[in-house]
Parts: C-alpha cells; structure tokens; sequence
C-alpha cells in the first residue's frame, strides 16, 4: 500500500485521533478497493467548537471529487460527532439527477452544471432546487497506461482522439503509430453517467459525450484501475488522484496538447502547461440544506480546511482567487 | 364415481370450499404475476420499438445504450450471454454427469451421503463471492499464466468458467435423481446378460436416464443464462461483438443490473431499452423451457 512517510505520519496521527476522540465515527462509507486515502490531518479536526450539532448529510455526484469530500467528511465527523455525513459516487451526471429531484443536499462536480439539460438544470429550475457553485480544486485528468508498457510515452491531443471518438477504427496499438506494438489495445474509460467523461469527451473529441463506446465502462474508478493494472496492453483514463494512489501498478501517458509533451502534475497544472485536460472541479450545496445549521458548519469547513484535503488526494489547490469567490459565495448564500 | 362419491362431494362442508378456493387463488396468483410481467414487459418494449426498429434491434451489431449516437444492436449482448453460457456447459456438463453417475452407480451409501450435499453447497454460495473469485482469483493466477497478455483483467473465459462452476452441482444433483430412478430390473437384466458395469451404465443406464439428464442441462443452461453477478464483476462492461472469450464483453443480464444501478431517468430510451433486452432475455428462457418439455417427453421412457 503507502510507502510514503508523510502517509504513515498522517496515518499515525488519524489513529491517535481515533483513540482520543473515542468516537463513534461508524459513517464512513467506503467502497472496498483502495479509494486514495486522505481524511489524516488530526492538526484541522476543530471544525466548529461551538453548540453540538446533529443530523445527516447527504452527498453523491462525482467520482473525481469523491476522494476530497470523503475525507472532509470523516475529519468533520470526528469533530461533530452527532453529524452523519454519506458521500455516494454516481458520477457528476447521475449525482445531479439526484440532487435536481432533491434527493441530496450536495453534489459533487467534475464540471460545470448543464443549465439545458433536463435531469440537470431545468429538473432544479421545475424542483425548485437552489444551488450555488463552488470551486475547490484543479484535476489533472489522466491519461494511464500498464506499468509494463513502455511504449506509449506521450500522445498527442490528435492521437487521443483517434483512439477515442465516436466511430475510431484503433483496434490495435499499431493503429495509433506504426512504432508500437501490433497488439489488441483494451480501453477503460468512465460511463456517460461521469462528468470526467463529459470533460474528457469535450476536449478531446470536440463534443461532450461524442465518444466511442465499445469500452470497459465505470462510473467507479477503482474497476479502471483494476483493468489497466492487470493488462499490459490497456490505456485509460481518470481523476489524477486515482493515478497517485496507484502508481505500483499503472503510470500517466504525457499529453501533447500542442506545446509539446507534459505529464499530469501539479505544476504542470499551476502552470498552465497541462493542456487541455486540467479541470476545475466543483461542490453544488443546496441553498434550501445550508439553512441546516450542520450542513452550513459542514461547508464552510469544507472551504476552510479544502486545501488540506486536496494535497493529501494528489489534486491541486485551487487558485486563492477561486477559494475566496468560493467563500464569499457561501457567505451570501447563508445570508 | 360412484354414487356414494358422489353423495360425498355434495355434503362437503362449506369451509372445505372456501379453503378450495383459497388454494386455487395461491395457484392463480403465481399464473398472473408471469402474466403481469410479460404485459409490463411487452407494454415497455411496445414504447422502445415505436422508437428503435425492432429488425434494427435483433440484428444490429453495434450497442451503445448511453454513449451517443444511441444504437440499439442487441447482437453484442446475445453473442456475450450466449459465450459465458456455452464456455459453462463445457465446463458443467462433463463434471456433472461423471459426478452424477459416480455417485449413482459407484459411490457407497456413505461416501454419497458426505459427497452430495458437499456438492449442492457450491450451488448455495452467493454468486457475488463467485464473481469476486473470478475477478481475483482465476483470471489472475489460473488465466494470466495461460493467456499471458493476451487475456485482458476482465474477461469472457473467467466468468463462464465460474459460472460453470456454479451450474456444476444443478446437473450433477438433478442427473443422479434422474439415473438412480432407472429401475433396479434394468441394471439387473443387463448384468444378467453379461454386461460389464460400465458397458450397463453406458447402453442402458444412462439412456433410460436422458430424459433426465436432458432436462438438467437445459435447467442449468437458463441458470447460466440468467446469471448476472458473476458477470457483471468478471466480465467487465464493454458492450461489444466478440467471439474472443478472452476479451471483456457484457451480457444482457450485466446490462440490465448496469442501467439499473444507474441513475437512468424513467421514460428515458435507456429505461425502456432496458424492457427490450429484458423481452429477448425472457424468451430466449421461454424457448429453453420449451424445449426442454419437448425433450422430455420425446426421450421419456415409461416403466
């Protein structure tokens, strides 16, 4: 599993938080496979010192965000212990169906909310589900191959999009450039259901959901990264934090979007140089839930303590500016 | 019937009638459930053909449910269910029935009181643990050595392996009921007339036993078919037309548990394929049961 000693640190002090606390913390609901752990920094558990709070949090929506809301989750938890919180991934599509018809009080987001779309926007518009949109952190949509291949180091925006748009012909590696191996290529990609489809989908292919689909489809990213970790020949892609927590066993392709070759990272992304698959990804509370004083407390610590969360998962912060319109949205949200 | 039977029937006291009636409505409720199901289904499907042209559908060859452009090939999803059901027949039927007839003609009243139900307990393990077992345990370590890279984590092979697995015991149970019932007179007048034990098992046994074992093989293939866990984890989810087992696909039954896991809004084209797949799923079923009734009657031999 983790070998990195900052990780044993952080697990160290998550178990001497749990002996302290003596909590009845039993509503971490956690899928099995290895979801990136994070939920470890006993330092910001203090969420909010104040009355004790009680109640249940329903969460759902993408699987990209998962890792990060997971994890404030069980610190806030910890710190409220009257306070159930459940996150669920259905993906950022299925996750808005949900929270449109009312049915949780947040939704996760790989991007931005369909206004058009009937089970999206104009369900919340008929439902009269109010929301607002906030920014928490940057994704490095990844790229990711087999360990064992060492072919395909980097591939351009036009490569991907051969393998990947609707109607492609690349059955075999040979297929993308004569120089790889001539070898059934096996693909692992997210379902429509995914915003991290929807994004990938747009920047590659031109058109969201255009795609190809005679792929290994999931909506739960942990069944892609079994695929390419078991299969020399795979290529898939998915939220950077997946990459991170899995790199025994898979390693990102660079991606020349045009300016040459970049490999997913946090500089890369900070930079700007991560193109065109770095992505903004979003929390959508319900206004009609933040009159809910623990779900208020709930995302607010959320933005207070994001950062924190966003290292330990392998995303990147989100720029101070995007963080402080978040905050100042929540703050006029609350009014 | 004579006229004391008669005089019986009509003094029969009245609650006699009402618990008459009350089991034929128990019998009825079962008939019109099967009924109702088939009316929502046809009633479903009805609204998914208006749309997709029900030939389009049966012979298509591309099926993408939920990736657009929406094509509606069913051909990928039969050829796969049909694939896992066939690699488990190969698996079931040869075990199953060497079982069924060791434990029918060789095995000793004790080894077959310990062996049997040790057998039927494979069949009382939830499929999803068999799925886990096949993801993790046969394609990695029984497959991968086999294939090397040519096998991919999720595939056809594993799944219908285990799957055959799982039908194994239904074929080798019902086939020894069905041997153990041929007539002690029969395996008698053959070792009377010097037959061997095995050429008695082989020219007599097991042919007063097809019926039998006919039947059990058809049971056990709509099992197969109708198998859904084990699929849905080992075989991965990409709807496509293969005929390479080594290569991951998905089965009706995957896709149905799929789309229904999902968050398919109703009166969506995705709901409604859903009623579709589940009408050819349904008769393909209907069709085994026919056949197998036929079957039994054509070999059946009476005593």
């Amino acid at each position: 599993m983790t070998t990195n000693p900052k990780a044993r640190v952080a697990a160290l002090g998550l178990l001497i938080a749990l002996a302290t606390t003596a909590c009845a913390n039993g509503a971490s609901q956690s899928p099995s496979g290895s979801q990136p752990a994070g939920a470890s920094n006993p330092a910001s558990a203090p969420a909010s010192a104040g009355a004790a709070l009680s109640g249940s949090i329903n969460i759902d929506g993408s699987s990209t965000v998962y890792p990060i809301t997971q994890a404030v989750a069980e610190e806030f938890q910890k710190a409220n212990t009257g306070v159930k919180v459940t996150v669920a991934f259905a993906g950022t599509g299925g996750g808005f169906k949900k929270f449109c018809a009312g049915e949780t009080d947040m939704n996760d987001a790989s991007r931005p909310i369909k206004a058009e779309d009937a089970g999206e926007g104009v369900a919340c518009t008929t439902n009269k589900v109010e929301y607002v949109q906030l920014g928490i952190a940057t994704d490095a949509l990844s790229v990711v191959v087999n360990k064992d291949n060492d072919w395909a180091k980097c591939l351009t925006s036009a490569q991907l999009k051969k393998i990947w748009d609707t109607g492609s012909t690349v059955a075999k590696w040979s297929d993308i450039d004569p120089s790889f191996p001539a070898e059934p290529i096996k693909l692992y990609g997210p379902g429509a259901d995914s915003g991290t489809f929807d994004y990938f989908t747009e920047a590659i292919n031109g058109k969201a959901k255009q795609s190809r689909s005679d792929y290994t489809q999931s909506e739960d990213d942990n069944a892609l990264v079994t695929g390419v970790a078991g299969d020399k020949f795979a290529l898939g892609y998915f939220g950077f934090a997946y990459l991170e927590e899995n790199l025994d066993t898979i390693k990102a392709v660079e991606v020349d979007g045009g300016a040459g070759c970049v490999a997913p990272s946090k500089e890369a992304v900070n930079a700007g140089t991560y193109k065109p698959l770095a992505r903004p990804l979003f929390i959508y509370p319900s206004l009609k839930a933040l009159a809910r004083p623990e779900f208020a407390a709930f995302v607010a610590y959320y933005l207070d303590n994001v950062n924190t969360f966003v290292d330990e998962t392998g995303y990147v912060d989100a720029q101070p500016a995007v963080l402080d319109k978040a905050k100042a949205d929540l703050a006029a949200a609350l009014k | 019937m004579t006229a004391a039977d008669h005089a019986l029937t009509r003094r029969r006291p009245k609650s006699e009638r009402v618990i008459e009636t009350f089991l034929f409505l128990a019998a009825g409720l079962s008939v019109l459930t099967t009924v109702g199901i088939i009316f929502v289904l046809a009633i479903q499907a009805a609204d998914f053909f208006a749309i997709v042209n029900p030939i389009d559908f049966l012979t298509g060859t591309v099926w993408s449910a939920s990736i657009e452009p929406f094509r509606f090939g069913v051909l990928p999803l039969v050829v796969s269910t049909l694939m896992v059901a066939l690699i488990a027949l190969v698996v079931a039927v040869p075990l199953g029935l060497l079982a069924a007839i060791y434990l029918a003609e060789y095995a000793s009243v004790r080894t077959r009181n310990v062996i049997k139900p040790l057998l039927e307990t494979i069949a009382g393990i939830p499929t999803i643990v068999l799925g886990f077992f096949a993801l993790n345990f046969v394609t990695p370590n029984l497959l991968k050595p086999l294939f090397g890279s040519a096998i991919g984590t999720y595939n056809t092979l594993a799944a219908g392996l285990v799957v055959g697995l799982l039908i194994t015991p239904l074929i080798g149970s019902l086939s020894e009921d069905a041997l153990r019932a041929v007539p002690r007179g029969l395996r008698e007048g053959s070792l009377a007339m010097g037959a061997t034990r095995f050429e008695m098992i082989r020219r007599v046994v097991f042919p007063a036993g097809l019926s039998g074992i006919m039947a059990s093989i058809i049971l056990a293939l709509s099992r197969a078919i109708g198998e859904t866990m084990i699929v849905v984890l080992a075989q991965g989810t990409s709807p496509k037309l293969t005929f390479n087992p080594l290569e991951s696909a998905q089965t009706m039954t995957a896709f149905i548990a799929q789309i229904s896991a999902g968050d398919t809004p109703q009166g969506s084209i995705q709901f409604k394929s859903l009623f579709a797949v589940a009408l050819v799923l349904f008769a393909i079923t209907l069709i085994l049961n026919v056949l197998s009734n036929r079957i039994v009657a054509r070999f059946r031999n009476v005593y």
